[in-house]
This record gives C-alpha cells, structure tokens and sequence, in this order.
C-alpha cells in the first residue's frame, strides 16, 4: 500500500502521544513500516502538540508536511484548525469539540475564536465534530478521550480493527485498560 | 527475532546492553532523556543522573576506565558543560569502550540554542557517528563501542530531535559480553601532565590518520546507487527526507561524519553531475568536501542554516521551485506553553510580576514566568547562569550608583544542584547582594519529572541521600536563608520586601511539589456567578482553567473544573470572594 499519513494534534496534557502509539502499533500488527514522531518537552506544558504517524509498505521521512496527511485527529478545535492545510485535498479530519483556552484567552488579552468550528467545517470535505471530552468523562476518566477518538478513527483508518484492539491491549497499562477499551467503544459507535 | 516500534533513544539503550555496556550515566535533557530513563529500568547495569553533564561524562570515564562498556548521555547544550573532560579523554584513550550520546535539537523545540555537536568531534579529534533511524540507532551503539575499543577513543554518538523521538520498527540483534578489562593503570597514558600529553597528542593526530584510512571502507558510510544526475552526501534524518523527496537518486549515505573518507566522496563525487550536500544546521560536511577540491552544487547556497527540514523543504529548495500549498487558517491565536494548573511555581510570579522586580533567570519550567501574564523572568542564558548574573548584575548596578532595587535570581532545585551551586558559593565570597529564590519542586520537571540529588531516590528507583538545599546554602555561608510556602502570596509578598530591605545574600527556598510528577490533584475551585464583579484581578494568575466571559458592562470569571487543581492563587487574588472549593 502507498503510504498513510496521519496527523494527531492537541494540547500538551491531553494524551495525544498514546493515539499515536497504538495506531503505529497497529501498523506493525499489520505487518507494515511504520514510523511515529512526537514532541517531548517543552511543548508538554500546555502548549500546541502534534505527533505524526505514517505507515505503508517502506516509509522513509517520519514527519508530515503540508499537503500529504490522509486523517487529522483533533483533541481540539484551536489546535485542529491549525493543521487544516497540511491535508490532501480529499483528507479528513475528525476531533473533540471541547475547547480549550489559550492561556493568551485566560488572561483576558485574546479572545477565543468562536467561529472555528465553522472554519474546519468549511475547508474540508469530511469532518465529523463531537464532544469526545464528554464520552471519556462518561467513560470514567477524561483522559481517556485519546481512545474515544481513536475509536472516532477506526473507520477512517485502512488497518483491520483486529489490529487496532490488540495494539490497545499491548499499549495501555492493565490496570486502566478496561475503561480505555469502553471509551473506544463509544467512540467507535459515535462514527458508525 | 523479535520487531518493536522503538524510539531512537529506546533503540539506543537496547544497543547499549546489546553491546555488553554496563555503566551509564547522564543529565536530563529534551531530546535525550529517555536513554538513561530506558536503562534505568534494567538490572545489572548501573545507570544514574549525574548532577550535571561534566559529572556524567567523569564517571563514564571512570567507568570505562575501570574496565566496562560505559556510556554518558546529554542534550547538545551539555556537550559545554562536558566539553573539558571531553577534550583530555580525547587524549587518554578509554581503557574499556567509551561513548558520549549527544542529541541536537534543530528546529529548537525545547532548547535555548540550535548548535550543532558535530564541531566537537573535530574540536576534540575523535570520531562522530549519526544513525538515521531507531533501526541504526540500536546498531550504531553497538558500533560506537567497538569503534571506540579499535581505536582507543572516545566516540560521539549523535541524534538530533527527529532521530531521538521518531519511533520506527527495530530487531532485536545478537548480544556481546565483553569480559571486564579490570583497572587501567598507565602513567603515560593516563596522567595528563604536560610531558605525557605532549606524547598523547601525537597519538591523537596519528589516531586521526587511521581513522580517516577506516572511514574509507567502513560499513557505516555506504553508497546507494541510483540517478547520476545529482547525487546527495547526506547523514542522520536528512537521509530519510532526501531518500523520499529523490527516490531515484544516487546517494552516499555518511553514517560517520567525522573524520571523513575523502577518497570514497571524491569518487562519488566524480560519479554524479551535480552534487548535493543536505545536511541541517551547519555546514559541517560541505565545508570539509568543499575543502577537498570537490565541487558542491547545492548546499547551503540552498538549503537553510537555521531550523529543521522536512521532505517537502529538500524537495523545493534543491529543485528551485516551490510545491503548491495550502495557505494555513489566518490569525489563530497561538498556543505557548504555561504552567499546569496547580503549578507550584504560579503564586511566585504573580508576586514577583506585582513588585516589578528584575528577575535574572534560569531554566526549568519556572522559565515560563518570562512569558505574560508574568514577564517576570529578564533573563534566560545557560543552566545555572541565574545566580551568578544576578551578582553580576547586583555588582554593575552598584557601580552606577543610585539605588535601584537588588535584582531577583530565580533557580529550580534540579537547575541549582547542576550549576547553582558555584554561583551561590562565588555571590556570597564576594560580598554579593541579590535574593536567590530556590523553587524546590521536588524533581527536574521540564524534562518529565527525574529523580535527582535532592528527591532521596536514585534513577533506579533505590532510596538514595536526600540533599538539605537550606543546609547546603547555610554551609556556604549564606547568612539569611528561609524557607517560603509559594502558595501562600500574601506571606510571600511580605518576606520578598524583607528580604529586598536587607543587605547582603538572601536565599528563599519553596519547597511545594511538582503536581505533574507526584499526582497532586485538589478539589477544583468554582466562581459564584453573583459574586464575581468581572474585576479580572483573578486573570492575573495566569491559568489556563480561568476564563473571562463578557456580559453587560463587565462580565464575570468561570473556573473549568476539569482543567482546575484547586491550588487557590486566583482566589487569593479575587477580593470579592466569589471563588471558594465547594
Ligand atoms: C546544560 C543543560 N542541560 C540540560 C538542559 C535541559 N533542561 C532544561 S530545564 C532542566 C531542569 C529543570 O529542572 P528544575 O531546575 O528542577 O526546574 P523545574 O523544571 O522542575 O521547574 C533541564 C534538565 C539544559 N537546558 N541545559
């Protein structure tokens, strides 16, 4: 298969490094190549985050740049509307409704832009909204809202589903497993 | 054999005990961390964080002198901090295998600086080897060592952030136990008196000659025949960028970029018809290629000194022409990192912001006081710089007479135990007068929360002498040192002014946890609608879990009791009491 080019982003905190993870996992399941790039550090403080995954039959850069991503996870929409034009033209973006603020809209100095869901929805194609947040809170931990998108994804991403439930098996520690795997499933039904 | 997805760094480590190593020792730094944090994991090796670089590097040395397989692991800016026992162990040779880990950071995603550590290897005389992948991390660790063992050298190992943190499939390889070589004793070889070293530095320039010959046929440097029409000499992730942005292409793949093999690049060179040297940051390969006659086409005269690439940017700057593109949605706001709700370090800077001090900074995550709502940090040079250019400062503004308030230095515990030290030792011998705050969260938090001289608990998890920082500064000699609760900002506020009437050095000591690192997690805060005012005074604590909404003429706070740790700063603030823990 070509390479598939996935882009995951959010706010440093909120788990986008283990959506990354297991959908590389997954990859190798599938007997694929995989690479997987993140952002360590800095970043991590509440500032914009964006990790990279692509696989396919050989993959050589691990990063992905404007105009090659197939899929766009948003854990949310400021920081998903940042990454629109690094989509293909057919691309498609699916993320977590829940805002948010900078901490520029914190201290009164900015405001956060109220239109943005209306600003993703018209540069792509095939965007799917949801409150995620609210479905991993239900689920029994808010963060678990990198497993109810990753669920989101499911039917987005070419890898069997198989693949996915065992790479969630292998990745997430036992002792919370059991509630990662319910926010998969809410989210999975969400796109069904 | 078994396949793992692997980091650089993961695949680093798991080179280093495929290889027999046995000791490894580092300080912690973005993008190098997870080394040391991956051995630190494993038994029968000894893996530590060293109080800084410098140390690191000592004991490896000590380690591989004593005859293991040894390792120290550091981001780019450590290298300075290592560079002197770096530049003699070039002279000394290693005994056992040797190798310093250095990841470089273009594009700077959590560094102060963009250099490149490829100009120690030529500064020191010893060879640098660059993997492209986690693949050839884990092989080129292996390689290192015996590279290292052959030539009785010290050996870089050199990532770069896309090397470090991509993670990519990896097999495991076959391990070597290489039976411990015992002590080194040689009094020519170890003992750098003038009259050794002058013979040991002929040894270098001789190694240097040998090297060179055994880079010409080594596996590490290999060509990959393709499309004569421009070939590429590139290493490390610009490989991967122009293996996809010129697939056909012919390249010479350098996985040692020093010494170089000049032979085997002047044949390549001949063999292609236009040259091309990728290489991020500086021109470190295509000045040595340039400086061996040979004609280079594309290189910097192209491609940018500055930041990191990409495939796309190989792709358009050695074509000339750009690749269509999207235009990025305009004006959104920017997302800078903050500090965590909860942060011990918040309540400092609103004092520190209300007073208008001058703050002589450093690094950690208190650095993020430099940023609004605080601007309270003036300074940000090198680890452990805050105190010493606070006395600095201190001593130039006496000098110009007047009477300006003294100026703040701001240190963390993991920052003061690396490099504080010595400034606060140097401040107090000679008669400094500046306030030193010691912001002791219990662990080295802008890297992911390692253990250090001060947590009471070793890398590997075993209790360990916890350090007393109010007795280490009373035993410098510091007369007036307290110990301040910063989250309580009334209190700090009056002890800040005390000490800012007081001659002489003043050390302040919080010592509040990480709440990241240690899980702390408080009941949240919520505003009563009907109490808040919309004064904003609260919006001066800078968390993110504040929001303001407008309504009428004012409009009033709320508290997003998901992102809230209930740490009270912006209740203090509030003077209407509309904010409480229900
Ligand atoms: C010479 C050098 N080594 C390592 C680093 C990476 N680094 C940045 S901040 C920091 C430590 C921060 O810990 P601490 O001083 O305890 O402050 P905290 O982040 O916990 O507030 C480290 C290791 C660096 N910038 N320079």
């Amino acid at each position: 298969m070509s390479v598939f080019n996935i882009l995951i982003s959010g706010v440093g905190g909120q788990g986008v490094l283990l959506t990354s993870k297991i959908i590389a996992e997954a990859a190798l399941l599938a007997g694929l190549d995989v690479k997987q790039s993140e952002v360590h550090g800095m970043a991590q403080r509440g500032g914009s985050v964006l990790s990279q995954v692509r696989f396919g039959e050989k993959v050589f850069s691990p990063i992905v740049t404007e105009g090659e991503a197939d899929l766009l996870i948003g854990f949310e929409p400021l920081e998903t509307a940042r990454y629109l034009h690094f989509l293909k033209d057919d691309g498609a973006v699916i993320y977590n409704t829940r805002t948010i603020g900078t901490i520029g809209v914190s201290i009164g100095a900015q405001q956060y832009p109220a239109d943005v869901n209306e600003v993703i929805k018209s540069r792509v194609k095939k965007v799917m909204p949801f409150d995620g947040t609210q479905l991993a809170v239900t689920a029994g931990d808010k963060r678990t809202l990198n497993l109810v998108l990753l669920g989101a994804a499911l039917s987005s991403l070419p890898l069997k589903e198989q693949f996915i439930l065992d790479a969630i098996v292998n990745t997430v520690p036992k002792k919370v497993l059991e509630i990662n795997q319910k926010a998969f499933a809410a989210g999975k039904v969400q796109n069904t | 054999m078994k396949k793992a997805i692997l980091s650089g760094n993961e695949a680093i480590a798991r080179g280093f005990l495929e290889a027999g190593g046995k000791l490894a020792a580092a300080y912690p730094g973005t993008p190098s961390t997870e080394v040391l944090e991956t051995l630190s994991r494993h038994k029968g090796i000894h893996a530590e964080w060293s109080v800084n670089e410098k140390v690191a590097l000592e004991v490896a040395i000590g380690g591989a002198l004593s005859g293991v397989r040894s390792m120290a692991c550091m981001k780019h800016v450590g290298v300075n901090v290592a560079a002197d026992p770096l530049m003699t162990a070039a002279y000394t040779g290693i005994h056992a295998g040797l190798v310093l880990m250095a990841a470089d950071d273009p594009g700077m995603f959590s560094s102060q600086n963009e250099q490149d550590t490829r100009h120690f290897a030529r500064l020191g005389k010893i060879p640098c080897i660059e993997p492209s992948d986690s693949s050839e991390s884990l092989q080129y660790a292996k390689a290192a060592f015996s590279l290292s063992e052959s030539f009785d050298t010290p050996v870089i190992l050199r990532t770069t952030t896309r090397i470090s943190h991509c993670k990519s499939v990896v097999e495991d390889g076959a391990s070597e136990s290489p039976a411990g070589r015992g002590l080194a004793r040689d009094f020519g070889k170890y003992v750098m008196l003038p009259g050794n070293a002058q013979k040991r530095h002929v040894f270098v320039e001789d190694r240097l000659v040998r090297l060179r010959d055994w880079a010409e046929t080594s596996p590490l440097n290999r060509v990959i025949g393709g499309d004569s029409e421009i070939g590429f000499i590139t290493s490390g992730i610009s490989f991967q960028y122009v293996r996809e942005a010129f697939p056909n292409a012919a390249v010479l793949k350098l996985g040692m970029t020093f010494p170089l093999p000049e032979k085997l690049i002047k044949k390549f060179a001949s063999s292609v018809m236009k040259l091309a040297v990728v290489e991020e940051l500086d021109p470190f390969l295509e000045e040595q290629v340039r400086a061996m006659g040979v004609t280079v086409h594309f290189g910097k005269n192209v491609l940018p000194l500055c930041g990191e690439f990409s495939q796309r940017l190989v792709r358009e700057k050695i074509s000339g022409s750009p690749l269509p593109a999207k235009a990025p949605v305009a004006g959104l706001l920017m997302r800078p990192p903050t500090f965590c709700p909860g942060c011990s370090h918040r309540g400092l800077y609103t004092v520190l912001a209300k007073l208008k001090l001058h703050v002589s900074g450093d690094i950690g995550c208190y650095t993020l006081g430099a940023l609004p709502p605080f601007s309270s940090m003036h300074t940000c040079i090198c680890m452990g710089a805050s105190i010493s250019a606070a006395h600095g400062m201190a001593k130039g503004l006496a000098l110009q007479g007047g009477s300006q308030q003294k100026p703040v230095a701001v240190i963390g515990d993991s920052t003061f135990l690396h490099s504080g030290i010595t400034g606060l030792i140097n401040m107090v011998y000679n008669g400094g007068d500046a306030i030193v705050i010691v912001m002791n969260n219990d662990t080295t938090g802008m890297t992911g929360g390692q253990e250090h001289a001060g947590t009471g608990r070793s890398a590997q998890g075993s209790e360990a002498p916890r350090l007393d920082i109010a007795k280490l500064c009373q035993a410098i000699g510091a007369k007036r040192v307290r110990e301040i609760d910063s989250y309580n900002i009334k209190e700090l506020e009056k002890i800040v002014k005390e000490e800012l009437a007081e001659k002489g050095p003043s050390v302040l000591i919080s010592n509040q946890p990480c709440v990241l690192r240690y899980r702390v997690s408080k009941k949240a805060y919520a505003v009563e609608k009907a109490t808040c005012k919309g004064c904003k005074l609260c919006l001066k604590a800078g968390c993110i879990a504040l929001s303001f909404t407008p309504e009428g003429k004012t409009g009033f706070v709320t508290i997003d009791p998901l992102l809230c740790n209930g740490c009270g700063v912006c209740a203090q603030l509030c003077t209407t009491g509309a904010m409480t823990q229900p």
